[in-house]
């Protein structure tokens, strides 16, 4: 190739600026222009053993796309892309690129990587503005298909499975569909609109969407097949929220991540006059150190805070949040308080009135100071009390954000669905369950994960969903 | 889309509402509830089934106007339809194996405690209805729980109507006279739920009660509706809608319950006035 861009260091994305952005919820990264976009691409070496390809989770040919948008031909690349993923304009938003594709980018040796993951969002962010082609409904098999859940994980096994000729059905149990991408992750990292615009993609290919519909309550699987599916694929999430155990957890003031992003993002509570009410203001302490404390965090900032911290018991080096997004929570003011562990979250109490509306919300998070010890079997330095270290952080409200489980309800009214000691449910590596014609996965399979590794459960679930009913 | 059916104004505050919703309709118990969001940019808000039509595919709510969403569902009439309704959600409450059940409700919540007491009735069990409103004007399904209690009490606050005082009065005066019952099924304001926990603690018969929290998305998601328990000295969280709605009465904290039930008090007066002005405008 002659012309190689040798800079050692990624185009930088163009972004609102910190103080611009604290205090709205436009999108934060604005995306690469076109000459930007076919700069960065000319940094891509076009290597022959692809190493970028082997570590994406969907196998998206890479160095095959970008060498179409050096030509300038975008739709092309968009094309390269949508053959193995789904959902490119989600996934070049949110994807831990730095550990997946990018990791093993020859470029990054010395200097940064390509920049894959922003090549991706730029490609499907033209194809969105300037392709408005209505995909065609394949011609049907008549063969019928449900789908649980419309996060990540459904919607990219109901395209593929459309996309076949199967006639599906996706049931989702909220008013609206795209799961995490439209109650978790807010507006500022990923725009609703993104996510609306791919379900009704997959609308116009043919999937029907009936919401409201809360499998194992409205309808249980047995029930489907009744109704005449012939195979079912459960991509429920891993929607339950935990919480530490702490005493003071009850207080006013206390949420789980989940229900404040929810109320936040899917009942937006962040718009002028919201119809659903959220804590707003005063000192913000999010307890966890992932994508979801980041989001909390910056979320509780634009709603008003005027401090947040995030509250995290190992170290810089272990936070298990995407780069991109802990460079952008620092940048816009978040305080880190590392080694650093809540034991109890102290409310107010006045004993002389009763009555006092203040009685019971939260006054302040006390924590200890925390070390980082021997690395466990994975490899992490476990984070151990420093004794007679305790402390306290005033704040009016604490946001849990230390994971979420599977919720229970699919299996406990599915008989013969089979779950680990997590709550996720079993499968083999087609995401066959323990139920035939029951497929599963995403975070209802692996507990929380990303959103590209739901998509390729998908997908493969897809796949052997196909296999099995054409061979029946 | 749900359709209105039916709309019937049973008092000042509270209507009755018949839905269209053939899959609800189909598998709700007493007990359950669904929730509902009346438009596009609407809160979701948890109501509980009141009675259903499997073949009709109807599902019956009853509601008291409290605040601005309940004051939106009140100005829909018959033919209009609701953007969603999800369910039924919740356990169904426990009802097998009672001789005999004293059923305490407490305005609006003998609307979710009358259903419960035809049930019962249905099922051939002994059932004595105490029903307890702040005034006449404000007693509903009189009629109903007549139909299906062997024996009824109604109590207002103020004695403008039935008996004068408490839903507990009578409840004690039974209990001192040696009534025995299987079990209590209370359902009402959280004070009235444990006052009644409280008269029937020294008789150690068994309460059940239906707890209400402020509810997002109803299926185990964000735990907003989360209560303590108090099980054998221990305290364990649950979620009331995937745990609940119903609870056994000694171990629930209330304290807490009330202390939470409180949390958006400012915010919904204030977007309760905001929906009644916005309504006076129009009508002007
Ligand atoms: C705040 C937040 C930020 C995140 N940030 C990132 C990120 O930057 N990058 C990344 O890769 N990953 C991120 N993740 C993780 C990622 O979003 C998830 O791994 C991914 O969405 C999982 O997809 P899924 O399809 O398995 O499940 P979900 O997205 O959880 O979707 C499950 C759907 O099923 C529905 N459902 C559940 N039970 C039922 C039922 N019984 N009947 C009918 N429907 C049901 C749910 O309502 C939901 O819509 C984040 C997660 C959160 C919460
Ligand atoms: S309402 Fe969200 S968990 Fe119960």
């Amino acid at each position: 190739m002659a012309n190689i861009n040798m800079s050692l260091q990624k185009n930088p994305m163009p972004t609102q600026t910190p103080k611009e952005r604290a205090s709205n919820f436009e999108e934060v990264a604005l995306g690469y222009s076109e000459e930007v976009a076919i700069n960065e691409a000319m940094r891509c070496l076009n290597c022959k053993n692809m190493p970028c390809v082997s570590s994406s989770p969907v196998k998206i040919h890479i160095p095959e796309f970008i060498s179409k948008i050096k030509e300038g031909d975008f739709e092309a690349a968009y094309q390269i892309i949508t053959k193995s993923s789904s959902l490119p304009a989600v996934c070049g938003r949110v994807c831990p690129q730095e550990s997946q594709c990018e990791s093993k980018c020859v470029r990054g040796v010395k200097g940064e990587p390509v920049g894959i993951g922003r090549l991706e969002r730029f490609v499907a962010d033209w194809h969105n503005t300037f392709c408005n082609e209505d995909p065609k409904p394949p011609k049907s098999n008549q063969h019928k298909v449900a789908i649980v859940g419309a996060g990540p994980s459904g919607l990219t096994c109901a395209g593929d499975l459309a996309k076949k000729g199967y006639d599906v059905t996706v049931y989702e149990a909220l008013h609206t569909a795209g799961g995490v991408l439209v109650y978790g992750i807010p507006e500022f990292r990923l725009p609703k609109a993104i996510v609306k615009k791919e379900v009704e993609t997959l609308e116009k290919l043919g999937v029907k969407l009936e919401t409201n519909v809360v499998i194992g309550k409205t309808l249980t699987i047995d029930e489907l097949f009744e109704m005449g599916f012939e195979a079912v694929f459960i991509g429920s999430g891993a929607g339950l929220p935990n919480f530490m155990g702490i005493p003071g957890e009850s207080l006013k003031g206390v949420y789980s991540a989940n229900e404040f992003l929810t109320r936040s993002n899917l009942m937006k509570a962040y718009v002028d006059a919201p119809s659903t009410p959220i804590m707003k203001g005063g000192n913000v302490a999010v307890v966890g150190g992932g994508n979801v404390a980041m989001d909390a965090a910056r979320t509780a900032l634009r709603l008003g805070a005027d401090n947040v911290y995030i509250v995290y018991r190992r170290s810089m080096d272990e936070i298990p949040a995407r780069k991109e997004e802990v460079e952008h929570a620092i940048e816009e003011g978040i305080d880190f308080r590392i080694l650093t562990n809540p034991v109890e979250i102290i409310g107010y109490n006045n004993p002389d009135d009763k009555k006092d509306s203040k009685n019971g919300c939260v006054t302040a998070l006390r924590c200890v100071k925390m070390e980082l010890g021997e690395p466990d079997a994975r490899g992490r330095r476990r984070p151990i009390e420093i004794p007679n270290s305790e402390f306290e952080i005033p704040v009016d409200t604490v946001i849990m954000s230390i994971g979420t489980s599977p919720n229970p309800l699919i299996k406990s009214t599915t008989e013969g669905l089979e779950v680990n000691k997590h709550g996720g449910i079993i499968v083999n590596e087609d995401g066959l369950t323990s139920r035939s014609a029951v497929y599963a996965g995403g975070d209802a399979v692996t507990g929380a994960a990303t959103v590209i590794s739901a998509m390729g459960a998908g997908k493969i679930a897809a796949q052997a969903i196909d296999e099995y009913l054409k061979n029946n | 889309m749900y359709r209105i059916i039916e709309k019937k104004i049973l008092n000042q505050t509270v209507i009755q509402l018949l839905i269209e919703a053939p899959l609800v309709a189909k598998k709700a118990q007493s007990g359950q509830f669904i929730i509902l969001r009346v438009d596009e940019e609407g809160e979701r808000i948890p109501l509980t089934v009141a009675g259903t039509d499997p073949i009709l595919g109807t599902v019956k709510i009853i509601y008291q106007v409290v605040g601005a969403t309940t004051k939106k569902l009140s100005l829909l009439n018959e033919g209009d339809y609701l953007k969603d309704f999800v369910g039924p959600l919740g356990v169904p409450t426990h009802l097998e194996g009672l001789g005999k059940v004293c059923v305490v409700g407490g305005g609006v919540g003998c609307a979710i405690a009358m259903p419960v007491a035809e049930k019962l009735h249905s099922m051939g069990v002994d059932v004595t209805s105490i029903i307890g409103f702040r005034n006449r004007d404000l007693v509903i399904l009189e009629e109903e729980f007549r139909a299906c209690s062997d024996k009824l009490i109604i109590m207002t606050d103020d004695g403008s109507y039935g008996e004068h005082g408490n839903v507990t009065v009578p409840l004690k005066e039974m209990l001192d006279n040696g009534e025995k019952f299987d079990m209590i099924i209370t359902i009402g304001p959280l004070v009235m739920m444990k006052y009644v926990v409280e008269t029937a603690r020294p008789f150690g018969v068994p309460v059940t009660v239906s707890m209400n929290p402020i509810m997002i998305d109803g299926t185990g998601m964000c735990g907003g509706c989360r209560l303590t328990l108090n099980v054998d000295g221990k305290k364990v969280t649950k979620f009331a809608c995937v745990d609940g709605p119903d609870f056994n009465g000694y171990e629930v904290d209330f304290d807490e319950a009330f202390s939470r039930s409180g949390m958006y008090a400012d915010f919904e007066r204030h977007a309760y006035e905001e929906t009644c002005n916005l309504y006076k405008k129009e009508v002007q």
